[in-house]
C-alpha cells in the first residue's frame, strides 16, 4: 500500500454510513467469536434474538411509532443480545422475551419522544436483575489469543473514530484503568487482575456498542466525556461493593458495567432531553 | 384490526400494556427455575438415611496443605482428594469402600464389611493407609482391578505425587509394587480408569493428569502453575495409558495410541459407546471440551467429532449409564452453575453414535443446574426400572455472607498471561465459592420429568461432596449411595425401597477377560424393554461404583433373557433368570 492509500482509505470510510461501520464490527465479532470459540452457544439462540428484534421493530415502528423501522438498531441488538445473553442449558425464552424488551423499550421508555436506555443494555440489564436464576452474562475470554482482541481493538477504535464516538470510548477507557488502579490500591488486589476484564468479549460489545450509542447518549461532546466518566465510576462503587461483599447490592457483581450504564445513562439523558437544547442538536456523524 | 381503529394514545397504551406483561413473564420464568427442590407430586419410592456413625464408618477427609507461595489461592486449589471406591477386597461377598486423605500424616482409610451391617477400617493392617508422606505425595483417589488376574482386587491409588499399585495378597495383606510394575511416575491426577483397551485379557490403566506433572506442590519452582484458558485450556498435566505386559510390569503407550490428552481431565469413564465391541475413553475435562477418544482395534485411539468439541465447559465428573432404558450407554457430565454469574449447565449425553455419529445434549432443568456439580452416579435407586441421578456439588464452603464469584470473575476475564499465574489472583481469604450447596437426588416422574427428590428423600446435606459411589453394601437387593466430602465427613446413605418392586443383579467374572470383567456388558430384556448395565472400573469423579450390575425391575416378577456381551467379545445368553437375586456368572 502506498503512502497515499492510507488516507484514500480513511477518506472513503469516512463516506460509508456510520451504521454500516457498526453494523460491520458487531457482524465481525460475531464471526470471529463463533468461529474460534463458538461463543454463540448455539444458533438458534442468534436467530431467535435476532428474529424477535427485527419483526418488533417493524411492527411497533408501523403501529406505534409511526415511522419507518430502524433495522439497522435491529440487527446490532439481536446480536448484541445473542451475543451477551448466557442462560440456563436449552432455555431460550430469554432471548425472545429480552429482543421483545428492548425493542419495546424504545418505544415505552421514552422521554421528549426519545427512548432513554440502549435497547440492549436495558434488555440485558434488567434481565440480570429480575431474572438472576436463569441468566448470566457473557463471561468468555477471547481463548488466550491476543491476536484477537487486537483485531477487535483495532476495528473498535477504528470505527469509533470515523462514527465519531472516539472520545466516549477513550473516555470510559482511560477512568476505567484509573479506577482500577485506584480500586487495587484499597482492595490489596493485584492491579492487573483489577485491569483484566476491560480486554474481554463483554467490555468490548459494551464499549462500542452500549456506551456510545449515539441515540441514547447526550448532546454535547463535553457531556458524553462527563456520562463516560460518570459511567466508570459508578461501575467502580459497584465493584468496590462487591470486593467488600455487600449483600444488598449482589445483583449488580456479575455485570458492574452493564448496570452501570442502566443506571447512569437514562438519567443522564433525561436531565440533558429537559434541561438542555441538545436534543436539537443531535450527534452528527463525519 | 382492533389496532387499527386504536388511537395513537391508546395504541401506546396497549404497547405498555404489553411490555409490562413481558417483564412479569420474565420474572414468573425465572421463579420456575429456582433451585428449591420443588419435588415430586408422587411420593418417591426410597428414601436414604445417613447411617455412617451407626455402621463405624467414620472418615472425614483433610485436604491438602500446599506450598505457602499460592496461599492467596490454596482454599481453590486444594479443594480435591475426598474419593471412594467400592471393591471387594476378600472375596466375601460383601462390598468394601476404601477412601483417601489428601494431607500428610492422615490416614486413608479400608472399611472391611463384616457382612453385620457394620465396619471396620482394616487400611493400616493391610499396608494401604499411612500413602501421604512428604516427597510421596497425597492421595486423591483409587480405583480396584485385578491387573494380575488372581481373583483378588488389586488397588491403585492415584495421587498428587506418586501412583501407587497395591497387588492383594489375600488375608487382607497388600503390597506396594509400583516399582516394580513401571508405575513409579509422578502425576498431579484426579481420575483413574482400569479397561482392557487392546482386549487380551489384562486390565490396562489410564490415568488423568490435572495439573503439570512437573509441579510439586510443596516445592513449588514457579507459581505459574494454572490454566491457560477458562474454555479450551491445553496445558494440564498428560493423561497416560499403561498396557498391562501381563508380567506384573506395565508399558507407557500414550504416544504410541495418542491419548496423551493435556486438558485438565478430572475424569475419564471407558465404555464401548459406538457398538463395534472394543472399549472407547470419555474424558470430562475442566477448562474445556469434553474428549471421546475412540478405539481403533486396540492399537490406537482417535479423537472424534461426536459434537463435544465446541461445547466447552468445566467438565468435573464422567457418569455412564443406561439413563433412557435404550439398551445405549450414555454419559452424565457435571459443571458449573452459578446464579447470575455462570450456567455451563450439566451435559446429559445421549448416546447417538451409532447412527449419527454423535451424542445429543438431554438435560435440561433440574438435570442442566445442579450447582457447582462434582461427582454424580447413574442408577435405579427406587428398583422402579428407571435411573435416578445422584449428584454431590458445593465447592468451597467459607464464610457464608463472602463470595468469591465476583474476585473470580475478574481474573476470568483476564488473558491467560495474567490468571495463569497465582500472584494474580484476588486472595479467597474466607471466603465461600459456590458453597453450601445441597446434593441432588434426581428421578424421572412421569409427564413431570426430571425432579428433584433430594428433600423428599432424606438428602439435606450442604457438605462439599466431591465423589459418589453406588453400592449395595447390606446385600439387600437396594443400591445404597456413599458420599466422600472434602474436609468433611464421609456419608452413608442406607436406602429403603417401597415394597414389591423387584430386582436382579450380577457378579461377572472373567475368564478369557479380565477376571474383573472390566467392560462387560450386560443387557436385561424384560416386559419389552431393555436396560443396560456395564462393569465400570472408575467412573464419576474419584469414584468407583460396585462392580456388581444391579437391575430395577418395577412390579415385572419376570425377565425374559439377559445378554451378556463380555470384553473378551463372547457372548452369552441368560433365558429367563429368576428375579430378587443376585446371579453370580463367570465367562464361558
Amino acid at each position: 500500500m502506498t503512502s497515499a492509500a492510507l488516507p484514500r482509505a480513511w477518506a472513503r470510510l469516512g463516506e460509508v454510513d456510520p451504521r454500516y461501520l457498526v453494523s460491520f464490527l458487531i457482524t465481525l465479532i460475531l464471526v470471529v467469536g463463533e468461529a474460534r470459540y463458538g461463543i454463540l452457544g448455539g444458533y438458534d439462540r442468534l436467530a431467535i434474538a435476532l428474529g424477535v428484534c427485527v419483526v418488533t421493530e417493524l411492527a411497533l415502528a408501523r403501529v406505534v411509532g409511526g415511522r419507518g423501522a430502524a433495522l439497522q438498531s435491529a440487527y446490532v441488538t439481536g446480536i448484541s443480545l445473542a451475543l451477551l445473553l448466557k442462560p440456563q442449558t436449552g432455555v431460550l425464552w430469554p432471548f425472545a422475551l429480552g429482543a421483545f424488551l428492548a425493542i419495546a423499550s424504545k418505544f415505552v421508555l421514552a422521554y421528549r419522544g426519545r427512548h432513554l436506555w440502549n435497547p440492549s443494555n436495558f434488555a440485558i440489564g434488567l434481565l440480570l436483575v429480575i431474572a438472576p436464576g436463569s441468566v448470566a452474562i457473557l463471561s468468555h475470554q477471547w481463548g488466550n489469543h491476543l491476536a484477537t482482541n487486537v483485531v477487535i481493538w483495532g476495528f473498535g477504535l477504528l470505527i469509533a473514530s470515523r462514527v465519531g464516538v472516539l472520545h466516549v470510548t477513550l473516555t470510559y477507557v482511560v477512568c476505567y484503568a484509573l479506577l482500577a488502579v485506584a480500586r487495587g490500591a484499597i482492595v490489596g488486589t493485584p492491579v492487573v487482575a483489577e485491569l483484566a476484564p476491560i480486554t474481554g468479549p463483554m467490555y468490548q460489545l459494551f464499549i462500542f456498542f452500549m456506551i456510545t450509542d449515539p441515540k441514547t447518549t447526550v448532546g454535547s461532546m463535553r457531556g458524553r466525556v462527563a456520562v463516560a466518566a460518570l459511567v466508570a465510576v459508578v461501575e467502580a462503587s459497584i465493584r468496590l461493593a462487591a470486593d467488600y461483599h455487600v449483600a444488598a447490592l449482589s445483583l449488580l457483581y456479575p455485570a458492574p458495567p452493564i448496570l452501570a450504564l442502566a443506571i447512569v445513562g437514562p438519567i443522564a439523558k433525561a436531565v440533558d432531553l429537559a434541561y438542555c437544547d441538545s436534543f436539537h442538536k443531535p450527534v452528527t456523524h463525519p | 384490526m382492533v389496532v387499527a381503529v386504536m388511537s395513537q394514545p391508546l395504541r401506546r397504551l396497549a404497547l405498555s400494556a404489553v411490555f409490562l406483561g413481558a417483564v412479569f413473564l420474565v420474572v414468573a420464568l425465572n421463579r420456575g427455575r429456582r433451585d428449591d427442590a420443588g419435588g415430586a407430586a408422587v411420593p418417591p419410592g426410597f428414601s436414604l438415611e445417613n447411617v455412617a456413625g451407626a455402621v463405624g464408618i467414620e472418615f472425614s477427609h483433610h485436604g491438602p496443605a500446599l506450598d505457602p507461595r499460592i496461599d492467596n489461592i490454596a482454599p481453590l486449589v486444594a479443594a480435591l482428594g475426598a474419593s471412594v471406591a467400592v471393591g471387594n477386597v476378600n472375596n466375601d461377598g460383601w462390598a468394601d469402600l476404601y477412601f483417601t486423605n489428601s494431607r500428610f500424616g492422615f490416614a486413608n482409610a479400608l472399611y472391611l464389611n463384616r457382612g453385620d451391617g457394620t465396619f471396620a477400617d482394616v487400611a493400616r493392617e493391610a499396608g494401604v493407609a499411612d500413602l501421604n508422606r512428604p516427597g510421596e505425595g497425597v492421595s486423591m483417589g483409587a480405583v480396584w482391578g485385578d491387573y494380575d488376574n488372581d481373583g483378588l482386587e488389586d488397588l491403585l491409588v492415584y495421587k498428587w505425587g506418586y501412583l501407587q499399585l497395591f497387588k492383594n495378597l489375600g488375608g487382607l495383606r497388600f503390597a506396594d509394587v509400583t516399582a516394580a510394575a513401571g508405575l513409579r511416575h509422578w502425576m498431579n491426577s484426579n481420575g483413574a480408569v482400569w479397561l482392557d483397551y487392546d482386549r487380551d485379557g489384562l486390565l490396562d490403566l489410564y490415568v488423568t493428569g490435572y495439573f503439570r506433572s512437573d509441579v510439586d506442590f510443596w516445592h513449588l519452582k514457579t507459581t505459574r502453575i494454572m490454566h491457560d484458558s477458562w474454555d479450551f485450556a491445553t496445558n494440564g498435566g498428560m493423561n497416560r495409558l499403561f498396557r498391562n505386559l501381563g508380567s506384573g510390569r506395565f508399558e507407557d503407550v500414550t504416544a504410541r495410541t495418542g491419548v496423551g490428552s493435556t486438558r485438565w481431565t478430572l475424569a475419564a469413564a471407558a465404555a464401548d459407546f459406538n457398538g463395534d465391541g472394543w472399549p472407547d475413553l470419555f474424558l470430562a475435562n475442566d477448562y474445556g471440551p469434553e474428549e471421546l477418544f475412540v478405539n481403533d482395534s486396540g492399537a490406537r485411539f482417535v479423537l472424534t467429532r461426536a459434537g463435544l468439541e465446541s461445547d466447552s465447559k468445566s467438565g468435573m465428573s464422567a457418569s455412564l449409564g443406561d439413563v433412557l432404558n435404550r439398551g445405549r450407554v450414555d454419559a452424565f457430565v457435571t459443571n458449573i452453575s452459578e446464579r447470575g454469574y455462570l450456567f455451563q449447565g450439566n451435559n446429559l449425553r445421549l448416546n447417538f453414535l451409532p447412527e449419527l455419529g454423535r451424542f445429543q445434549q438431554g438435560a435440561e432443568g433440574v438435570v442442566a443446574d445442579a450447582g457447582w456439580a462434582w461427582g454424580a452416579q447413574i442408577g435405579d435407586l427406587d428398583n422402579d426400572g428407571t435411573s435416578e441421578l445422584f449428584i454431590t456439588n458445593g465447592y468451597v464452603s467459607g464464610d457464608r455472607d463472602k463470595s468469591y464469584w465476583y474476585a473470580m470473575s475478574k481474573v476470568a476475564g483476564a488473558n491467560s498471561n495474567v490468571f495463569e499465574d497465582t500472584r494474580n489472583w484476588p486472595a479467597v481469604g474466607t471466603a465461600s465459592l459456590s458453597g453450601y450447596e445441597r446434593s441432588r437426588v434426581l428421578a424421572r416422574h412421569g409427564s413431570e420429568g426430571w425432579v428433584d427428590v433430594g428433600p423428599q428423600v432424606g438428602v439435606t446435606d450442604e457438605y462439599d461432596g466431591r465423589a459418589v459411589a453406588l453400592v449395595d453394601l447390606f446385600n439387600r437387593g437396594v443400591l445404597d449411595v456413599v458420599v466422600a466430602n472434602q474436609n468433611q465427613p464421609a456419608l452413608v446413605y442406607r436406602n429403603t425401597v417401597v415394597p414389591g418392586r423387584h430386582w436382579i443383579a450380577f457378579r461377572l467374572v472373567g475368564s478369557r477377560s479380565n477376571r474383573s470383567a472390566i467392560g462387560a456388558e450386560v443387557t436385561v430384556e424384560a416386559g419389552g424393554i431393555r436396560r443396560l448395565r456395564i462393569v465400570d472400573g472408575g467412573m464419576g469423579f474419584a469414584s468407583q461404583n460396585d462392580r456388581r450390575l444391579h437391575v430395577g425391575l418395577g412390579g415385572a416378577t419376570r425377565v425374559d433373557r439377559v445378554v451378556i456381551r463380555w470384553p473378551s467379545g463372547a457372548r452369552q445368553v441368560l433365558e429367563a433368570p429368576v428375579v430378587d437375586r443376585l446371579h453370580v456368572i463367570t465367562e464361558p
